[in-house]
């Protein structure tokens, strides 16, 4: 309980240091680039959301600015995050609300699927040492691991999109085509527009869970109650997942969540190469659009779905690890 | 941007057999590139493309920048890699291109790595509330995603020149290392030759300079390769989405420009290959590298010959 409560002091503090950055780092930049922004979107916007965007980057401000602060907290948690520039006049908060979905589909399958392919291959890996899958998958992560995301990406865009015309490579749907409606042929769309991002964020993650669960269970296999079950003439396979397997994955749950700010980098990448409609495509779009409010937020979103997950993990490792409730 | 090679922060320490005094360390740092097969084949990558970046003249005679060619050619002799769609030398221009992104992995490598030595060893040596300060710090910044915080902090600046790319990188991802030798010297603090050295009323500073970092080698050097691949999987990112230079000449910037005149799209495939191929090959270079320097510090992890191990089922 000690331990669920540290952790979560530690996930508010996190979040106070991220709503502190954001807020702060437009101001601490050399020749504040609100101001660009602003001259930029100065003949379309009215007095009012003008005045608003100033409070917001600290431009003109008469207030002090803890006071400023103050404001932009109590904007931040009453849900207020301003005017989207690009997508004028509706707010940051509607424009999101249409992208999260495709993010959170996207990344969410293809993590749990990297999760199980990737601790399946590593236990094997691990147990059947200097076999095949263990001489196949540690050199081919060397060099997987290597590799930008984005390229991935693009490698697969030219073989399977432009060369092979097996699966579109750009969007989310058929915009042309399709209407986005709860039906299968819309469904099928979507799977199949999905499939190469997936296919690239899988490939670039899945070799960390491999990895990292191959190396904990070589840890494990050389434990004595691995040796006194292959003593008592247990059959392999229960050797293999319920000795040595079950006690390594927890470095690998830990790492479910861990994994998932990574995750994240990579879908805002995949997601820029294929056009794909989520929140990582919206943040770049806002990058280059100049549309600071989305970015700030969308920053904000990212950053607290990433810190969710990783206290959703430390609970996690609290309730499967005996450990960590009894260290105080 | 991707986790560390060799997988999630965990707490456990590398085996105590690891901890050699300097000279040891690094003469066997030596023999065992030598002997190790994947230490070898990354030093010889590492050594070419540094030999590439100090020397790009001598390489590729065409200019990286000047538009002088027919645009869109294919590879040939005059053009190994053909020309883009601007009328630009590509081999030349991968080339010259080796050169940013080398400085960007050796300064942030050293950079970050340094960064993490002082503030890791410190708090694990110093302990008390200098520890759970300077921890409190290392675990907050290693949360909060890397990556967006990038793009927001380049998009401030208005498309990061390389030497705001190299600060950004550097400021932003020493966290991870920090933590990893922190836990390292951890497990030093009650050693005996760290008691003698107190007994003795040595400084701090001398302890920690003298004779914890000296104990930690092939861990700081690991920490190195590591960082040093993440900065140019990170610095390269950045450019290939627009938030770099775009006049810079890099692998980075070459897929931006790729990108934008949709190569892929146009058939002009060597555009946005060669520089991929570049990147993951230096990218395999600090990789392998790194890796071998896991199997040398972790003797467990090291290949096994099967016919030694005793089999199962």
């Amino acid at each position: 309980m000690r331990y669920a409560l540290r952790r979560l002091g530690f996930f508010v503090l996190t979040l106070w240091v991220a709503l502190t950055l954001n807020f702060l780092l437009p101001r601490l930049m050399p020749g504040n680039p609100a101001l660009a922004m602003m001259s930029k979107f100065h003949g379309e916007l009215g007095p009012h959301e003008l005045n608003a965007l100033e409070t917001l980057f600290g431009v003109n401000a008469h207030q002090s600015l803890l006071s400023q602060y103050f404001g932009y907290l109590h904007d931040v948690f009453t849900g207020n995050f301003g005017i989207s520039l690009s997508e004028y006049p509706a707010s940051v908060t509607s424009v999101i609300g249409s992208a999260i979905w495709w993010t959170v589909g996207l990344v969410g399958i293809t993590t749990v699927l990297a999760f199980l392919l990737g601790t399946g291959l590593g236990i094997v890996s691990a147990w059947r040492r200097g076999g095949k899958v263990d001489s196949i998958v540690p050199p081919v992560f060397v060099i997987t691991s290597a590799i930008p995301y984005f390229w991935v990406a693009m490698v697969l865009v030219l073989i399977f999109g432009i060369t092979l015309h097996w699966f579109p490579s750009q969007g989310g749907y058929y915009v042309t085509t399709d209407t986005p409606g709860l039906n299968l042929t819309f469904f099928q769309d979507v799977v199949n527009h999905a499939f190469l991002p997936a296919m690239a964020l899988l490939i670039t993650t899945i070799g960390t869970w491999i990895l990292t669960m191959r190396n904990t269970m070589i840890t494990t296999l050389a434990e004595d109650y691995v040796r006194m079950a292959r003593a008592k003439g247990l059959p392999g396979w229960r050797i293999m997942l319920d000795y040595a397997a079950r006690n390594a994955i927890l470095p690998n749950l830990v790492g479910f969540a861990m994994s998932l700010g990574f995750v994240v980098s990579g879908a805002i990448l995949v997601e820029y190469v294929f056009n794909y409609p989520g929140v990582g495509y919206m943040l770049l779009q806002a990058v280059s659009g100049e549309d600071f409010p989305l970015m700030q937020a969308l920053f904000l979103l990212i950053t607290v779905a990433v810190l969710l997950a990783i206290l959703a993990a430390d609970i996690l490792t609290a309730l499967l690890d005996p450990r960590t409730r009894a260290a105080r | 941007m991707g986790m560390p090679v060799s997988g999630v922060p965990t707490e456990t320490p590398r085996s105590p057999a690891a901890q050699v005094p300097a000279g040891h360390a690094l003469a066997r740092i030596g023999r065992a590139i030598r002997s190790n097969h994947k230490a070898t084949t990354g030093t010889i990558l590492l050594v070419i493309f540094i030999l590439i970046a100090l020397f790009p003249g001598v390489i590729a005679h065409a200019s990286p920048t000047q538009d002088a060619y027919p645009p869109r050619l294919g590879p040939s002799s005059a053009h190994l890699l053909g020309t883009n769609a601007y009328g630009q030398d590509l081999f030349a221009q991968v080339i010259w291109g080796t050169r940013n992104v080398l400085i960007i992995a050796f300064v942030v490598g050293l950079a970050t790595t340094g960064i993490a030595v002082l503030i890791g060893i410190a708090a694990a040596y110093l302990g008390g509330l200098w520890d759970g300060s300077l921890s409190v710090l290392t675990d907050v910044l290693l949360v909060i995603p890397l990556f967006p915080l990038l793009i927001v902090i380049a998009a401030y600046a208005h498309g990061a020149s390389t030497v705001v790319l190299i600060a950004a990188i550097t400021v932003t991802s020493w966290s991870y290392t920090a933590r990893q030798l922190r836990v390292q010297a951890l497990t030093l603090r009650n050693r005996d030759f760290l008691a003698a050295a107190r007994v003795r009323g040595e400084r701090s500073l001398y302890v920690i300079v003298m004779e914890v970092i000296p104990t930690m080698t092939s861990l700081i050097v690991a920490s190195f390769l590591t960082n040093a691949l993440y900065a140019v999987l990170l610095a390269s990112s950045l450019q290939f989405i627009g938030l770099g230079d775009p006049n810079v000449i890099s692998w980075g910037t070459m897929l931006y420009w790729a990108e934008n005149n949709e190569a892929l799209q146009t058939g002009q495939y060597l555009w946005a290959v060669a520089p991929g191929v570049c990147i993951a090959a230096l990218g395999t270079a600090f990789a392998l590298l790194n890796y071998a320097f896991d199997e040398i510090g972790n003797p467990a992890l090291r290949p096994v010959r099967r016919s030694k191990r005793v089999r199962s089922a």
